[in-house]
């Protein structure tokens, strides 16, 4: 991949031009979000323009290099509301700012979530280099709150060259990071790829792991994560909600409504047992109780046969 | 001569060595100078499957009852299958 410096004069206009439309957020669906909570991610396929996957590519190799240099490009310091980071000229905060990420963020962890920290991932054209399956940070709290992560691949990524490994359904597991070493495949794991543009936003248990890349070209992506600082209630576009959302009585096993969140809660992915299965729909669940607010919400009855019962106890 | 050691982790989906695959991972002491995998994903369906492929168990997975309070939320594979070929050089 050849090498293109930033041209701050085209940085400038994509800037300006972006901030006409940065105000129109566009939010995810509830179909979406029961889609992020079942299996931890979203992918959005060259869902950036072309121009500013340049401009962005640009900047990444400027940050890689200046990062932590007196002089340098540098991240904004981990606490900053996101509305403060990378502010014009910035490849990087006119993405923050697209309306279809703007959206997502909005959707996910509100209008003003925290910077925590980002970060470039280069893997150049040949690596052998494997990283171990892994979470970010340490052991997640009990508690349904979650970060998100935005992955941005500004070039297109071929099948199998150096997109991150990532397991699906595996976000709302209890590990230490170290501990997912030894598992060098699971079953229905995937590999990020696609073209220029593609974006995958992680709920922040996902395990992954960076991956060889015996592809011709170098390959670049921007990690970032924020944090919520509202409650994460009910954030997106609620227009399909009051369709989908189905009463706490809808059990595989008596009656269902068919298209309804709890339709895409019985996600089986297949490295599951069936224990792993149940166990998953009662912590997709709790989380979408969280999300909505409705504490009855339930799926398949597990949460509500087990609090009707310890409400029998003296 | 002597012998070096293949070892084969199996994750299943459940408690029996005929459970489907769940995860894999293979540890190879010969550095590629004995068998490799059958090139399937996952290599053997389950734990009998690597048996007939001349993989002798070392281990099975403990049953360990879940701590109270922590009976619904997920971790770590549960049902681990230790596998090893003794391959002479």
């Amino acid at each position: 991949m050849t090498e293109r410096p930033t041209d701050p004069s085209r940085l400038a206009q994509s800037a300006a031009r972006r901030y006409e439309y940065a105000m129109t957020a566009e939010l995810l669906s509830t179909r979406q979000m029961a889609r992020f909570v079942a299996d931890g991610y979203l992918r959005f396929e060259a869902l950036v323009p072309e121009e500013l996957n340049e401009l962005g590519l640009a900047e990444m190799r400027r940050l890689m290099v200046e990062r932590g240099r007196p002089e340098g490009l540098d991240p904004p310091h981990t606490g900053t509301p996101l509305s403060q980071c990378y502010p014009p000229p910035s490849a990087i905060g006119d993405f923050l700012r697209l309306p279809a990420i703007a959206g997502i963020i909005e959707s996910l962890v509100g209008p003003e979530p925290t910077f925590d920290h980002d970060w470039t991932h280069h893997i150049p054209a040949g690596s052998t280099t494997t990283q171990a399956l892994h979470v970010d940070g340490i052991t997640d709290s009990a508690d349904p709150t979650f970060d998100i992560q935005l992955f941005w691949f500004p070039h297109d990524v071929a099948p199998g060259e150096g997109g991150t490994r990532f397991v699906p359904g595996s976000h709302l597991r209890r590990v230490y990071a170290s501990g997912l070493d030894r598992y060098h495949h699971i079953a229905g794991e995937m590999q990020a790829h696609g073209p220029a543009g593609t974006v995958l936003v992680f709920h922040h248990g996902m395990w992954h792991a960076g991956q060889p890349n015996p592809g011709s070209g170098d390959r670049w992506m921007h990690k970032i994560r924020l944090n919520p600082t509202v409650p994460q209630a009910r954030l997106w576009d609620l227009s399909d909600f009051d369709a989908l959302q189905n009463p706490p009585s809808d059990h595989i096993f008596a009656r269902t409504q068919g298209d309804s969140v709890a339709h895409v809660f019985r996600t089986w992915h297949p490295w599951m047992g069936i224990t792993d299965y149940r166990n998953e729909q009662l912590q997709r669940a709790r989380l979408w109780r969280y999300l909505t607010g409705d504490e009855t919400y339930d799926v398949d009855h597990y949460l509500t046969r087990l609090e009707g019962r310890a409400g029998l106890v003296r | 001569m002597s012998e070096r050691q293949q070892v084969l982790y199996l994750w299943a989906t459940g408690s029996s060595l005929d459970s489907g695959t769940a995860g894999w991972a293979f540890h190879d002491g010969t550095d590629g100078a004995g068998p490799p995998l059958p090139d399937t994903e996952p290599p053997y369906p389950d734990g009998e499957a690597a048996m007939r492929d001349g993989w002798m168990l070392l281990q099975s997975a403990q049953l360990i009852p879940p701590a109270e309070g922590d009976e619904h939320r997920n971790s770590y594979l549960h049902y681990e299958f230790v596998f090893e070929r003794r391959i002479r050089m």
